[in-house]
């Protein structure tokens, strides 16, 4: 693998830039591997990556139908926090953000995160006790958030408009996670890929998984795909609004639904909106990217769908609240729209564990939050998938908490989808 | 925005309608004696279909009442609205005039 550094861009740019190599292979799949992981977005080449740098499992593939980050990878909102209500919610995706913290270091590949701080607006009083109440779960779980006054809210985001008396939903404070923020979803992808890669896991691209065949005992045996059968005692799904229907050739259950959710982008400007600001009651949330286009993200749809795209009327909806929280951005012209297919659970936490099929695990679930948690989701794959059990930190979340009626149940503690 | 045929009312943007989820799922007549694994799948497990869903909408701002609506979720075509306690139409059918594009879809509408 080609090192990346300041000194190597410098160096290549005397040479015109054409020493570069390709970032990775572009492999045949091979007849076996030791596992299989279906779906290359970031969360199932993490789980490769990890599996190799962590576990010592080369012999593995990555096998995506389209092409990797193609999916919800390269479709959401980029918005990364941990400041979720339940302990066992706190530690989840605060491993995550603990991941990204030394993500671009690790993978020698610049990922972008930026710890802007992410910042979630209270309108009323139900919100003003339900943040502080998250406020004060998050630091006892050792998960920074703070609370803000409309005034300190006004002092951290100025284009935001906090004082209208003639406001519909007036701005009443807000909890700040300053260690959340973004990162470039793409460059997890590639960064996540290309480490493997230099690993020896083979990428398999135009590769979509036809069936999964079992043997006499019932465990996992291979996977018939669109170039060919491969053996395989372990695979794991990470396919996110396709994960049911994966599970399904295995003849596994899911209590997942897919839904669109729609995401936006204005035409590009310079700097003016320097952190990630979200509001459940209004529903929507907001930041600016590198490149300087505003991105915006919406609610799902009503309907169960696999269209990837959405109704209009819901990106108006987010768009009449953008257009009340930051009046400036009235005239921000909007440039693209799309949506991507979502796996909801029904208590909007994940499923990370084993299937009731022996040599078959599940990465799903992630609903309309599951970017933010892209290395952390990788890494408990991988460690579920290595040792045969789940790490603690996902042993809450297995599949069996619906038979048990164990949910964690952040649906109800942030009062939306999230 | 979906055009959503109501059986009382007729074709309505889907701004009046709230979804309802999957239809057909009866509630057990005797919850008690199930076991976990079997309320958990009442409760939680849903076919999450990529083609034809069955499914309930109630017409919240205009008759108030639930339906059933058959629609395919890849192109989010609706090929069948009936009553609650109507037969589920012939998915197969409806399957066939789906594969024959939208049009044929909307003349089986209009010959109904």
């Amino acid at each position: 693998m080609q090192k990346f550094s300041g000194f190597g861009l410098i160096a290549r740019a005397f040479g015109a830039h054409k020493s570069w190599q390709a970032q990775w292979r572009d492999p045949e799949p091979k007849q076996s591997y030791d596992a299989v992981i279906v779906g290359g977005g970031g969360h199932g080449l993490g789980a490769a990556y990890y599996l190799a740098k962590e576990h010592g499992m080369r012999n593995i593939a990555v096998l995506e139908k389209g092409w990797i980050g193609g999916g919800n990878t390269g479709r959401n909102t980029t918005i990364i926090r941990s400041n979720y209500l339940f302990d066992e919610s706190a530690a989840l995706y605060d491993h995550a953000v603990k991941l990204w913290e030394g993500l671009s270091q690790d993978l020698n590949y610049n990922t972008m995160f930026s710890q802007r701080g992410v910042l979630m607006l209270a309108h009323n009083i139900h919100d003003i006790q339900s943040f502080k109440r998250h406020v004060h779960a998050n630091r006892a779980n050792g998960v920074d958030n703070e609370w803000l006054t409309p005034e300190e809210v006004k002092e951290f985001c100025p284009a935001i408009n906090v004082g209208g008396k003639d406001m519909r939903y007036p701005i009443l404070g807000g909890a700040l996670q300053r260690r959340g923020g973004t990162a470039r979803h793409d460059a997890v992808a590639w960064g996540f890929a290309r480490a493997a890669d230099a690993l020896g896991v083979d990428i398999i691209q135009n590769c979509e998984v036809t069936a999964i065949r079992r043997d006499a005992s019932g465990a996992v045996e291979a996977v018939e795909t669109t170039r060919g059968t491969i053996k395989t005692k372990k695979v794991g799904v990470s396919a996110a609004g396709h994960t049911s229907m994966v599970l399904d050739m295995a003849g596994v259950r899911m209590p997942l639904e897919s839904y669109p959710l729609q995401a936006l982008v204005s035409e590009p400007v310079k700097p003016a909106f320097n952190c990630v600001v979200m509001s459940n009651t209004i529903h929507a949330y907001i930041s600016q990217s590198d490149k300087g286009e505003m991105v915006i993200g919406a609610g799902t749809d009503a309907y169960t769908s696999y269209s990837q795209r959405g109704a209009l009327h819901i990106a108006t909806h987010t768009l009449d609240a953008i257009c009340e929280l930051v009046p400036m951005f009235r005239r921000l012209r909007m440039l693209r729209m799309w949506g991507g297919i979502v796996d909801v659970t029904p208590d909007r936490s994940p499923i990370l564990g084993k299937t009731p099929v022996k040599g078959l695990y599940v990465n799903c679930g992630w609903g309309t939050g599951g970017f933010k948690a892209t290395p952390g989701a990788g890494n408990l794959l991988a460690w579920t998938i290595a040792k045969d059990e789940p790490h603690p930190i996902n042993a809450p979340f297995t599949l069996e908490r619906f038979r048990e009626g164990r949910l964690i149940d952040e649906a109800a503690a942030a009062a939306v989808a999230h | 925005m979906l055009v959503i045929p109501c059986p009382y009312c007729g074709p309505r943007p889907e701004l009046e309608f709230r979804y309802g989820g999957e239809a057909h799922i009866a509630r057990p007549e005797d919850p008690s004696t199930l076991d976990d694994e079997a309320w958990g799948a009442f409760l939680y497990l849903r076919s999450n279909p990529k083609g034809l869903h069955a499914e309930r909408w109630r017409h919240i701002h205009g008759c108030a009442r639930y339906f059933n609506v058959v629609r395919d979720t890849i192109s989010d075509t609706i090929l069948a609205s009936y009553k609650v306690g109507e037969a589920k139409p012939d998915m197969d059918a409806l399957a066939r005039i789906l594969a024959g594009g939208p049009r044929a879809a909307a003349g089986e509408e209009k010959s109904k």
